[in-house]
């Protein structure tokens, strides 16, 4: 017990050790570039200077370090969005927990990228599973608005953010009403506002503002503030529900230079979304959710607008999605539609294999649409990198890419798969976090010689 | 884009806490369920098998729930009754043949920790009857009373998870939330017509942080784990008291448990505090039949087998509260190498769905760290070792001859993302059938609306 626990400690430091990139040769791989092609047998990845340099078929002569895949999978490293990693420790536990800031005066203007912990243990996690970049956000708390959110890469290094401010949210549908005053029409009133508003603030930069809601007022053991004093009306006696820098941070929205994330289920929603690029013609949009995607397939594929779509949702979960179905997806895609899966809809990003898998099984299903092996890679691979503005850079194994290389115990997309190396630029990546930490402790229950807290 | 969401409907549901404490398996199931069928005159199941063939399954790959496996199997039941599982040498004369080459057959699976019905869809608050949430202890509220038989969620069990039986709890608000109810994943206008006939109730409760949370935040006991125990003894200890002289329905569900006839089933994360409660139980004279959620199992698996204690667990929730911070993928495995019964629940109405990939992925887990085990094991996690700890094993979770003929065809392995359930008979019925495409459920609640009779 002792022994092995002290080789396992000495293997950790080596490997904790910040690596260079290195150079090295895969062969013997079940290659899947994320492309959305199918597996290529027997094939080979190159990687240098941090960037692939070529992959295909056969063993080619090329330099680095030989690495003998054994006939296992490698491809590209998972590229999971929406997600909030780096952004909390902990869920309920609200010190921890950078996810949303309902009571902040800010919206817009959140911004992720210095708040994001590279150090986080989901981080850490979610790169034992093959995640290794990610789109990172806070969600739309105080207003409709959530934020700018944050490409990162779950490398273990401390730059973390590989492009900040990278994309706004936006909440329309039920819970983007719900937090703009009570109705659909609330939404659409404060959407038009804030982008008018932002349009005329990049033109002549002197809009007045207010705080989009009142903060909180605490008390502490006092007796409660009289709520006439602190109710959201307290608030409202201005022509601008948002901040100056909230405005200022939509500027690079109405232009189109920043991509608008727009978070609607129902199909009806997502025509009025489709619809505000008649007024906004900048508006660079991204549809989240989108439940009932399938039934307005043809129009969304026709405006070239991408989804993140919930992958599996079947369930009326709300009245906004009543028509939803797993084959959701399948039927967007077959229309044409750029899809990636969502992954902030599943218990954890972690799961985006999964999901992709299951999609491929709707395939084999009678009356149901799924995706072939290639589309449901890409879909967590290429296309949410593209989204991501990306494209050609991560999420697919291609010359140039960035050397985010993942080998894995079988294949991706099957159930409970896990990668047995990841690289990301080139650089080799420990797999180790507090779970395959206390994995190995309660690898056995004896106490016999010492507690287990002597275990590590 | 709904993480938020996510994360509330997991905290929320991560408050229900169920813990049941069975002995031995089927001998303890008939004493139980005739001590049930006293108890549990009023509000008795209606439930009848509907009408079926006399099938046989023939040249599947058979899981037969209780660990073992034959290749080119052979199923027969008639009548609602398992007839006969063999090999491909029993005769099939008089009954219907299904070609099952190069398919699975497994029972039905079964969830033992379900809110589907007290928590429906859609999840508007008119629907949140899940949690009788004014008072620390409620052992006098029925789940049965909170079912709603048209949730849209129960068709999705059957049709992508092949759930034929299910246990549908309080949720975990309470320290003790109330009596659960077990019920055949059969369409009925009334709950009485989805009861599974002669199953024991059970009784939920919850340690940890939830109770103290939501009765702490009113400022009243408990505020604390040491005030959740201290209000949980005071409870036992009147009931004890109890004479039964004028009805208490609260203290009849107590005394039933006291009794053995109802069975504890504890929502409990942390080690130490499974630990705590199975000296409670002790102390007080009855038994934890399983502790559900138990992240923190794998760190008290010799406890919980001299104990005979079963954990309901996810695959791989974690870190989403703060006792749920040291959840491991390695939970079930680690479970099962120390001997004790594992069950795989959802909690969810997603999960539900996807029991049979939960599983897959706790299997896939354990063999990355050497522990092998076997599929026909991994499938009794989420049928007869669930069935045990409801109390129905002597009727349901394995196919053996008498026993009811629940029974799912898949179209490919379980426990592989690419396959699903392609026919479920409930009792001999075909309730499901991926072929035919009448032959799904579906609830008032969806007719009219978009996607009515999809394959969802």
């Amino acid at each position: 017990m002792i022994k092995r626990t002290l080789l396992a400690a000495v293997a950790a430091c080596a490997i904790a050790v910040p690596a260079a990139a290195q150079d090295f040769t895969i062969t013997n791989a079940t290659v899947a570039t994320g492309d959305g092609s199918e597996p290529i047998e027997n094939g080979h990845v190159v990687v240098r200077g941090g960037r692939v340099v070529s992959v295909g078929a056969g063993a080619p002569a090329a330099g680095g370090t030989a690495i003998d895949a054994e006939g296992r999978w490698v491809t590209p490293g998972l590229f999971a969005t929406v997600t909030t990693l780096g952004l909390s420790d902990v869920g309920a536990v609200s010190e921890s927990n950078d996810t949303q800031a309902g009571s902040s005066p800010f919206s817009a203007a959140l911004d992720a990228a210095p708040a994001i912990n590279p150090s986080s243990q989901h981080i850490l996690v979610h790169r034992a599973a093959g995640v290794t970049r990610a789109a990172s956000v806070t969600m739309p708390a105080s207003s409709i608005f959530g934020g700018q959110g944050a490409i990162i890469d779950l490398g273990a290094d401390p730059q973390a953010v590989v492009r900040p401010r990278a994309f706004q949210v936006v909440a329309l549908g039920e819970s983007g009403a719900r937090l703009a005053g009570g109705s659909r029409t609330a939404t659409h009133a404060l959407l038009r506002n804030a982008l008018r508003e932002a349009t005329r603030f990049g033109e002549d930069a002197s809009i007045p503002g207010r705080a989009s809601r009142a903060a909180d007022v605490r008390t502490g053991d006092d007796l409660p503030i009289d709520p006439r004093m602190t109710g959201d009306d307290a608030a409202r006696g201005d022509d601008v529900l948002l901040t100056r820098f909230d405005a200022a941070a939509l500027v690079p929205v109405v232009r189109g230079e920043q991509p608008l994330y727009v978070s609607v289920e129902r199909a009806s929603d997502i025509r009025s979304v489709l619809a505000l690029r008649s007024e906004f013609p900048g508006l660079d949009l991204v549809l989240v959710g989108a439940s009932e995607g399938w039934l307005v397939a043809n129009e969304i594929a026709a405006s070239g607008v991408p989804v993140i779509a919930d992958g599996l949702d079947d369930l009326p979960q709300s009245f906004e999605e009543l028509g939803s179905t797993q084959s959701n997806i399948g039927r967007m895609v077959a229309a044409g539609v750029k899809v990636a899966i969502n992954a902030a809809a599943m218990e954890n990003p972690r799961n985006l294999n999964q999901y992709a898998g299951n999609l491929v099984a709707l395939s084999r299903l009678p009356g149901a649409s799924g995706l072939s092996w290639g589309q449901a890679f890409a879909a967590i691979s290429s296309i949410p990198a593209e989204i991501s503005g990306m494209g050609g850079r991560a999420g697919v194994l291609a010359p140039n890419a960035a050397g985010d290389v993942v080998i894995w115990d079988g294949d991706p997309l099957e159930l409970g798969a896990m990668p047995v190396r990841v690289f990301i630029d080139g650089v080799e990546q420990p797999l180790d976090n507090h779970q395959s930490r206390l994995k190995e402790r309660y690898r056995d229950l004896d106490e016999s010689d010492l507690p287990k807290a002597y275990d590590w | 884009m709904r993480l938020p969401a996510k994360f509330a409907a997991c905290i929320l549901a991560s408050s229900a806490l169920a813990a049941c404490a069975t002995t031995d398996g089927a001998d303890r199931s008939r004493t139980s369920s005739s001590a049930a069928a006293e108890i549990g005159t009023p509000y008795a199941s209606t439930y009848r098998p509907y009408p079926g063939r006399p099938t046989a399954l023939v040249g599947a790959t058979v899981f037969d729930g209780t660990g073992g496996r034959i290749d080119n199997g052979t199923v027969l039941f008639r009548e609602g009754k398992v007839v006969a599982v063999g090999d491909s040498s029993l005769s099939t004369e008089g009954y219907d043949r299904i070609d099952a080459n190069g398919k699975f057959v497994t029972p039905g699976v079964i969830d033992i920790h379900s809110h589907l019905g007290n928590y429906p869809t859609p999840s508007v608050d008119a629907h949140s009857d899940g949690n009788e949430a004014t008072s620390p202890t409620t052992p006098e509220v029925w789940a049965e009373h909170s079912v709603w038989p048209q949730d849209p969620g129960f068709s999705r069990a059957l049709a992508n998870g092949g759930v034929t039986s299910l246990q549908i709890l309080p949720g975990s608000a309470n320290l003790t939330g109330g009596r659960t109810v077990t019920l055949k994943n059969v369409a009925a206008r009334t709950v009485q017509g989805m009861k599974f006939p002669g199953a024991p109730y059970g009784m939920k409760m919850a340690c940890g942080e939830n109770p103290k949370r939501v009765y702490g935040s009113r400022g009243r006991i408990p505020s604390t784990r040491m005030g959740n125990f201290a209000v949980n003894r005071q409870m036992w200890l009147d009931a004890k008291a109890y004479d039964g002289e004028k009805r208490d329905l609260g203290k009849e569900t107590l005394k039933g448990v006291l009794d053995g006839d109802i069975l504890v089933h504890n929502h409990c994360y942390r080690a130490d505090e499974m630990a705590l409660v199975m000296d409670m139980a002790e102390e007080m004279g009855y038994k934890v039949t399983a502790f559900h959620h138990a992240v923190e199992a794998y760190k008290i698996g010799d406890l919980l087998r001299e104990n005979d204690v079963c954990s309901a667990i996810w695959a791989d929730w974690y870190g989403f509260k703060m006792e749920a911070y040291d959840g491991i993928l390695e939970n079930a495995a680690l479970l099962n190498q120390a001997g004790a019964c594992v069950v795989i629940h959802s909690d969810d109405a997603n999960g539900i769905q996807r029991l049979n990939q939960e599983a897959g992925k706790a299997q896939a887990a354990g063999r990355r760290m050497g522990m092998e085990i076997s599929d026909g094991d991994v499938i009794g996690w989420i049928t007869l070792n669930a069935a045990k700890a409801m109390g129905i094993a002597d009727q349901t979770g394995s196919l053996e001859t008498g026993k009811m003929a629940d029974v799912v065809l898949w179209n490919g392995d379980p426990l592989s993302v690419y396959s699903r359930p392609e026919k479920v008979w409930i009792d001999g019925a075909l309730m499901f059938d991926a072929l035919d495409r009448k032959r799904r459920p579906v609830s008032d609640f969806e007719l009219g609306q978009p996607g009515e009779g999809d394959v969802k």
